[in-house]
């Protein structure tokens, strides 16, 4: 490790030393990651709640029905922007609002009562219930629960065992999964001859997932079942129909993958449509996967295509983002090593990479991809980020809600890669986006203004 | 009426929880940092919703609670988290603020607090440490935000000499909303603790490689201590607990006077606080004022037939409710739906006098939720919405324009700067609300007079064919 780094002016905690590591090609420490956040640290993590709630959430048809106190549930009602092209129903946010009283005699009667009202009320076929911290303490019975009501209405109702404490937010994409497997046990069609594929990981943000979809209809390829981004209750139980898995997010879907080839023996494979070289990779891959001529043929044509007309599009780009730096800090490994490559190719330089939520094998394939003297970092904190920012002079941060302000008031640019964002970043016309974004933010007329008349004023 | 449409359920909250307000009221204090005493996502969630309010950022440490803390205590992790803090931010406050987690597991937090100074030998003139117990199932924001409040004044304040100050508790205001209660007291020369004061720390200025992770701002522990020996507290609140409000502390224990009266918006709440001013006091109101009050008088008059067709639901949390409600009922503005998630049952006591002649026109909800306040938008005909973000889902749906004011404000910008109080703030609101009103007239004018009035004549239809 860069011993300037380490010692610098801005406090570092002891802890946190293993989770930082300052790329060597060759030799250099191995960083310490998939651990539990440090005390203190001001983590930019959320909670296992969280997690299972933004992979099923974009579930349209189904109610979201958090039991626990109204925080939790207050702060994801409507807040990202996946799209519907059906129900709107899984915009709603709703709540147990357990009270003081709810604590001490329990929460179980308010639950029933609350699933009786929403049958009343909506009469959905899906409910997903929501533990909470508290819950996960009082020992409210879930299972029990939502049994009992599947029985009496005949509808699925799948408790999500998401209490924050028993995880970080990778145990939420855990219980999502397994949420979804529970559907699949009892409802899932695994009749008749396999065709077609599942898109897991892509939670269409504004429109991605049709965007993509729309490609692999150019290619030959039908999709069965996509999770979570537009999907249903009627469509997830198409699944085991499908030839394979194909994994976009791998931070949230993989463990999904796993248990489905378990269980229908349907394989996966990781793909990603950030960036032109992904996007060809992921397609012939697809492709060649299916084995079927014609498919490869065409996709071999499209990707051909719509290389050659993004190239141009981008063109204007490259010659106006060439040389930037950029700070990486994003949720899950995958998308920071897509990022990596998506950058490269505009003639950025990645000087920090991080992640909340990555894993070993995530952060061996980012050193290789990083430069020497990259900053590479696990579940990193303000304090890092400003001060790797500030030494290695990065131009722009790419991240979330939280980490925007950080960037601006260090006065370099800032990249929203997140669920709130409200324009495609995936595909090629993504990528054009993503472009037009840096751009938009780096070459801005504010830092001009700024380096020319200064911050006071005599 | 049915303040909600479901008993056990609660449909798109219009409330948030208790550390929220705790959070929000700690951004008011001089180089103070929060540690949250529970799961790493109570302070991730609080982060993300100021954070994209404000525009700064905003560092809440969690104590990041885990499976084996939860079961034999979160001391450790608690200790560990304020050592961490102290490292790296190096507060003059911390507030420890609790989550349903650590209240219900029971932690001991004062008798941890303490042990942890001496532990670490810290003298408490370096370092103060409020702890409030904020379980999310005890309240709302409005509830963690004055019991914070409360907490630092019980904790800070030293008997003290009697001094020429007044004190402010100011509320659920906006950073520039603090700004012009700072220009008023300026005009009328008042000098005034204003507790808490978020005016730099949640709005700071631009300083680029000068940045600053605690910005600079905030009221002083100093000033805290002496809010004992200040002429009068006047507290923007009317409906918080009595145990919950810093200025009945201040009154009971030190014998301070206290005013108890509603955020300043509207006419007759900027009356009620230049009056109040003057006289404890006894200085004269300024001329600018008198003017600025004979300006927004003007105004009213000159609105006043545009603003008698607005049918207004107004939510968020209950003060800003109760004084936005009077500002549109000084108006001709009906605010048909009176709406609040907290539960304090006082809103429609306060706003008695003016809510009477309406009768049941108008419903004031308590402890509600967003589905029952659509439901009345829609039977009750609203057509102008004010209140915060989470409003944007009935904006469009029901295609009735929503004016952002309030936390959180997440789909615009400006919110931090927003002025809503005195008499230029308020005038400057309800041209905001007027300009709205009279836009959905205009822009739809034509359209809507072709579409009701112009019948095609059928006789000479026949004849030209």
């Amino acid at each position: 490790m860069d011993k300037k780094i380490i010692d610098g002016n801005l406090a570092m905690i002891e802890e946190r030393k293993d989770f930082i590591v300052c790329n060597k090609k060759e030799k250099g420490k191995k960083i310490k990651c998939d651990s539990q956040s440090v005390a203190g640290a001001v983590s930019q993590r959320a909670c296992v709640y969280c997690g299972a709630r933004v992979v099923l959430n974009p579930i349209t048809d189904a109610v979201h029905l958090v039991h626990g106190p109204i925080g939790c549930a207050a702060y994801t009602f409507d807040i990202r922007g996946s799209l519907s092209s059906g129900s709107e129903e899984y915009r709603n946010s709703y709540s147990t609002d357990l009270r003081e009283k709810d604590i001490i005699f329990g929460g179980e009667k308010k639950l029933t009562a609350a699933i009786d009202e929403i049958m009343e009320l909506k009469n959905p076929k899906l409910i997903f219930v929501y533990s909470t911290c508290v819950v996960g303490v009082i020992g409210d019975d879930l299972q029990a629960i939502c049994k009992a009501a599947e029985k009496k209405y005949g509808i699925r109702v799948i408790p999500v065992e998401s209490s924050g404490f028993v995880g970080s937010k990778s145990a939420g994409y855990k219980a999502a999964g397994d949420a979804i497997l529970k559907i699949l046990e009892l409802d899932g069609n695994s009749e008749g001859e396999k065709k077609g594929i599942n898109f897991l990981g892509d939670f269409n943000l504004a429109g991605e997932l049709w965007i993509i979809k729309g490609y692999l209809k150019e290619i030959g390829i039908d999709v069965v079942a996509h999770f979570s981004g537009d999907s249903n209750y009627e469509q997830i139980k198409e699944a085991p129909t499908a030839l394979f898995n194909v994994v976009q997010c791998a931070g949230s879907m993989t463990s999904l993958a796993k248990k489905f080839e378990e269980k229908y023996g349907t394989p996966y494979t990781k793909v990603s449509f950030f960036g032109l070289e992904d996007i060809r990779i992921s397609l012939r891959s697809l492709a060649y996967t299916l084995g079927d001529f014609n498919v490869i043929k065409k996709t071999e044509e499209f990707v051909k295509k719509m290389e050659k007309e993004t190239t141009e599009r981008l063109e204007p780009y490259r010659k106006k983002l060439a040389g930037k730096k950029v700070a990486i800090y994003v949720g899950g490994g995958f998308k920071a090593i897509s990022l990596i490559k998506q950058f490269r190719d505009l003639g950025i330089t990645p000087v920090m990479v991080g992640s909340q939520t990555g894993r070993p094998e995530e952060y061996e394939i980012i050193r290789k991809l990083s430069d020497e003297n990259t900053v590479i970092l696990d579940d990193a904190n303000p304090s890092e980020l400003e001060r790797f920012m500030r030494e290695k002079g990065a131009d722009m941060l790419v991240g979330g809600v939280k980490e925007r302000p950080l960037a601006y008031k260090l006065g370099i640019g800032f990249i929203d890669h997140n669920h709130a964002r409200k324009h495609p970043l995936a595909g090629y016309e993504g990528a054009i986006n993503f472009a037009k974004e840096i751009d938009l933010t780096v070459n801005s007329p504010v830092w001009d203004i700024i380096k020319k008349s200064g911050i006071g004023i005599e | 009426m049915k303040d909600k449409n479901c008993v056990d359920v609660n449909v798109n909250p219009c409330k948030m929880c208790m550390p929220m307000g705790a959070c929000l009221a700690f951004k008011g204090i001089e180089k103070s940092i929060v540690v949250m005493h529970g799961s790493q996502g109570c302070s991730t969630y609080v982060r993300r919703h100021m954070a994209q309010h404000y525009n700064e950022p905003i560092d809440i440490a969690s104590s990041s609670l885990n499976e084996k803390a939860t079961v034999y205590g979160g001391e450790a992790n608690l200790k560990k988290g304020l050592k961490n803090v102290l490292k790296m931010y190096n507060p003059k406050t911390i507030g420890v603020v609790t989550t349903c987690l650590a209240e219900t597991i029971g932690e001991d937090i004062n008798r941890i607090l303490k042990d942890f100074m001496i532990e670490e030998e810290i003298s408490s003139e370096d370092l103060t440490l409020v702890s409030v117990p904020t379980p999310g199932y005890g309240g709302t924001q409005f509830e963690g935000y004055y019991l914070a409040v409360r907490k630092m004044v019980e904790k800070i304040v030293e008997p003290s000499e009697p001094n020429k100050k007044i004190n402010i508790i100011s509320g659920l205001m906006s950073p520039g909303d603090i700004r012009e209660l700072k220009l008023i007291l300026e005009r009328f020369g008042i000098e005034a603790i204003i507790l808490p004061d978020v005016s730099e720390t949640l709005d700071s200025p631009y300083k680029g490689l000068e940045f600053e992770k605690l910005p600079d701002g905030g009221t002083t522990s100093n000033e805290i201590k002496t809010m004992s020996g200040s002429l009068a507290t006047i507290e923007f609140g009317v409906h918080s607990r009595e145990d919950h409000s810093p200025g009945e502390y201040l009154k009971k224990e030190f014998k301070v006077p206290l005013y108890r009266i509603p955020i300043p918006i509207g006419l007759e709440n900027s009356d009620t606080f230049m009056k109040l001013l003057s006289k404890i006091t006894g200085k004269k109101i300024p001329e600018y004022y008198v003017k600025a009050r004979g300006r927004m008088l003007d105004a009213m008059i000159d609105s006043h037939k545009y603003n008698g067709e607005g049918v207004a639901a107004v939510f968020g949390e209950p003060e800003l409710v109760t004084s936005i409600s009077s500002l549109c009922l000084e108006n001709g503005i009906t605010p048909r739906v009176i709406s609040t998630g907290s539960n304090i049952k006082k809103i429609k006591a306060f706003l008695a006098e003016g809510l009477d002649k309406y009768g049941d026109e108008i419903v004031v909800l308590e402890d509600t939720d967003f589905e029952t306040i659509r439901a009345y938008v829609k039977e009750k005909e609203v057509n102008i919405l004010i209140g915060h973000s989470d409003g944007k889902y009935i904006e469009e749906k029901e295609g009735i324009p929503l004016i952002r004011v309030g936390f959180p404000v997440h789909d615009r910008v400006g919110a931090q700067r927003q002025v809503t109080i005195g008499y230029d703030g308020s005038m400057n609101f309800l041209d905001i609300l007027t300009n709205t009103l009279m836009a959905q007239k205009y822009q739809s004018y034509r359209d809507r007079m072709y579409k009701k009035y112009y019948k095609e004549d059928e006789d000479i239809k026949e004849v030209t064919a």
